[in-house]
């Protein structure tokens, strides 16, 4: 391994994809260092633990993984602790946003403010050119432009650009995604190949810093940390007409499209088809009434091509899950008025709505 | 990739003289040496001459040493051996966790628990103990030199002190022990923590010298061994090894190196500041470079091959501001920019030159990347 090359920085959280990318380019002889970002402190709110919370991000057991499929590779291996700045830029604003009435996406600002800001200043003090990371996503070079471009991964089912959509020219030009070409069975079968410690690890869905998935027990152990009454934050469920239905116990709990834990009785499904955090109301209503066939998105990012100053068509993607949607995007005074073709069920303020044309990410923006 | 290890207070290699009295302890001294027969004589006789020589490097008797694990545990048996619920117990902020935090626990116990602010030299004064005392203060303990910074502290005046109010003194003196003279009786300590590691010795030894007279609870039960004082088969091989290690301890040549280091660290890189003023132990020197984060410097320096400190591991591996330096008065930025170098007797001055030479071009690289116009965007915050 030539100690003249400049080394990649890969960053490992301990599960199986980010291990095979250290371990593809290291078989490739590149000069790899592994390193592990410490973001949270799992024994920080303790009423959250339970025998489950084993194997999450941050936790040691995925370090003690993250470690030793760095012995097993044989590259220089570190943990650097980001805990304040996780803390300031995702955990922070993931409660606000809850609080605010709105159902927000952390995984977008950790990738925006420390996977691909912090994390990528500190390649930069051991030298390295690129940061390497597990992400299902493609980057190219648009030779005609000059521009880096996002696109969506070839394992559509794994396709993880809904989260990436922030990303800048500079850091797209520092970053590699190794796996946006491989299918994840694929990258088990890399892993098993090469013996990895995490080959038949299990995958993650969650948000790395909520136990169980759980985020209503998050918060409300977040806020009694931070001192803040559970009481202040209750309210009443109302009908789209305004009639009194029941009460709950903060918008928080709730998240536009939800139909489980509203605890009323009804001939048809209910929905949460709004909250308020200013009235502490949640309004429900029919399936039908979640329809919208326009929303705002605001902060606009156009990742890929330069911002657009005449209308353009695009397939818009709402959520992680959601199937991009035909719609023509117009640029107004805040943000980009999205025109669905047809009306789409749960626009959720907080989330992301994301602009694709084929395979290749426009932009994206926050739903207002 | 040759790797230089600058980290001494962390621990220490075997040395050469080590190494082979802890082999030779291992083949011919591994009966148990609480039993009668021939192998556990010669294992007890063994263990016995190492209590001997240990005792001699600290200017105490045989009968006052107690072989433990290491220096956590010396420092635990130290403070719960002889203070109890009802008790009040004085320590200093710049002690090391195996202090602070037996005594935190102490305290959810019920034992009171004062914690006495250390000025920025790093150095405490006697007078600043003698106004924590009261009556009933059972212990004070006082860490003889910091393992961050390394400054000494004053335990023969502290021990003064101590004395005229009826408290006892422990010290530990897991990084004084064997770089500079310890004469338990010129200091006036009543209990003394040493670790083997530190000096060449394995991990895995430790001692607590107890002046004769002080009573001193066990604090687990099993056997017989070591007075009554801590059960366990004797470690026979590790305290023939930290007895070779006292007795060939030589770090005289430590402090020009770590002086030679410190000038022209100082000299060649521009904000750089020396954490703590004093008499420190010769082979220590922390110094904060404004505007750098210590873990970035940290891991540069060792990609380089030089292996330094920052701070305190937390469980993850990753580093944590260290609460040495906040207690000195440090803002947690200040305290984050600081490394410690700890050098050990076998560093030449080649070594010290290539350290300084990475330093420099290491300290200027991150801090040219922080100046440097951030070339990443912040966009796409939450509204």
């Amino acid at each position: 391994m030539p100690e003249s090359e400049l080394p990649i920085v890969v960053a490992m959280s301990g599960g199986l994809d980010s291990s095979a990318v250290a371990a593809l380019l290291a078989r490739e002889g590149r000069r790899v260092v592994g390193m592990t970002m410490q973001l949270w402190n799992q024994r920080r709110l303790p009423e959250l633990a339970s025998e489950k919370t084993t194997g999450r991000c941050c936790s040691l057991d995925d370090v003690y993984d993250a470690r030793h499929v760095a012995e097993q590779i044989g590259i220089p291996y570190y943990v650097v602790n980001f805990e304040q700045q996780f803390e300031e830029h995702v955990v922070a604003p993931f409660v606000a946003e809850y609080l605010a009435g709105r159902t927000p996406i952390p995984c977008t600002l950790c990738n925006n403010f420390i996977k691909f800001d912090q994390f990528l200043a500190m390649a930069d003090t051991v030298g390295a050119e690129h940061v390497a990371t597990g992400h299902y996503a493609r980057i190219t070079r648009n030779e005609l432009t000059g521009r880096y471009e996002l696109r969506t991964a070839l394992d559509g089912t794994k396709d993880q650009t809904y989260f990436l959509f922030g990303l800048t020219q500079s850091q797209l030009s520092r970053t590699l995604f190794p796996l946006g070409e491989k299918k994840k069975t694929e990258v088990r079968e890399l892993a098993r190949s090469l013996n990895l410690a995490v080959a038949e690890k299990p995958e993650s869905y969650e948000i790395c810093f909520v136990p169980n998935n759980d985020y209503a027990a998050f918060l409300d152990a977040y806020l009694k940390e931070q001192g803040v009454s559970a009481r202040e934050q209750k309210g009443q469920i109302v009908s789209e007409d305004g009639a009194l239905l029941g009460s709950h116990e903060g918008v928080h709990r709730f998240t536009v499209g939800q139909r489980k834990g509203l605890g009323i009785a009804s001939p048809e499904p209910l929905y949460v088809i709004a909250t308020n955090s200013a009235s502490h109301q949640v309004t429900v209503g029919s399936s039908d009434a979640l329809l919208r066939g326009s929303l705002v998105a605001k902060d606009v990012n156009w990742v890929s091509v330069e911002p657009i100053t005449a209308p353009r068509r695009a397939q818009v993607r709402i959520r992680h899950r959601h199937l991009p949607a035909p719609a023509t995007l117009y640029p107004v005074r805040d943000g980009i008025e999205i025109r669905f073709d047809e009306p789409q069920r749960a626009v959720t303020p907080g989330q992301a709505a994301v602009f694709h044309e084929g395979d290749l990410i426009l932009g994206g923006g926050w739903i207002a | 990739m040759r790797h230089h290890y600058f980290d001494y207070n962390a621990t220490s290699p075997l040395t050469a003289p080590v190494r082979e009295a802890y082999f030779a302890a291992l083949e011919e001294g591994y009966g148990n040496a609480s039993s009668i027969h021939h192998f556990g004589q010669v294992a007890k006789q063994r263990l016995e001459s190492a209590r001997r020589t240990l005792a001699s490097h600290l200017g105490a008797n045989s009968k006052e040493i107690v072989f433990v694990s290491g220096g956590t545990e010396a420092d635990n048996l130290a403070l719960r051996g002889v203070a109890g619920v009802g008790d009040h117990v004085v320590v200093t902020a710049i002690e090391h966790p195996a202090v602070l935090a037996t005594a935190a626990a102490m305290e959810r116990e019920g034992v009171a628990v004062t914690v006495v602010p250390v000025p920025s030299s790093g150095v405490i004064d006697a007078e600043a103990i003698e106004k924590a005392l009261r009556p009933g203060t059972r212990l004070v303990s006082v860490i003889h030199a910091n393992n961050e910074l390394g400054t000494i502290q004053p335990l023969a005046e502290i021990s003064k002190v101590t004395r005229a109010a009826g408290a006892l003194l422990h010290s530990d003196g897991v990084q004084a022990f064997g770089k500079i003279p310890v004469n338990v009786d010129a200091l006036g300590v009543d209990l003394y923590s040493i670790s083997g590691h530190k000096l060449g010795a394995p991990k895995g030894i430790g001692a607590l010298y107890v002046r004769k007279g002080t009573p001193l609870r066990a604090v687990s039960w099993g056997g017989h061994h070591e007075g009554d004082r801590r059960p366990g088969t004797e470690n026979v091989a590790g305290a023939v090894a930290l007895a070779i290690a006292a007795e060939t301890a030589d770090w005289r040549q430590v402090g020009a190196l770590r002086d030679r280091l410190e000038k022209q660290i100082l000299r060649r890189v521009s904000d750089a500041h020396v954490n703590g003023q004093g008499p420190r132990i010769p082979n220590t020197t922390n110094i904060r470079f404004d505007g750098i984060e210590g873990e970035a410097l940290l891991i540069a320096l060792d990609l380089q091959g030089f292996a330094v400190s920052s701070g305190a591991a937390c469980s993850s591996g990753s580093v944590e501001p260290s609460h040495v330096l906040m207690a000195i008065g440090l803002s947690a930025r200040d305290a984050r920019s600081s490394i410690r170098f700890s050098l050990g007797p076998r560093h030449t001055a080649a070594e010290v030159d290539a350290l300084v030479d990475a330093v420099e071009k290491s300290v200027a690289h991150l801090r040219r990347i922080s100046t440097d116009s951030h070339p990443i965007g912040r966009v796409a915050s939450h509204a």
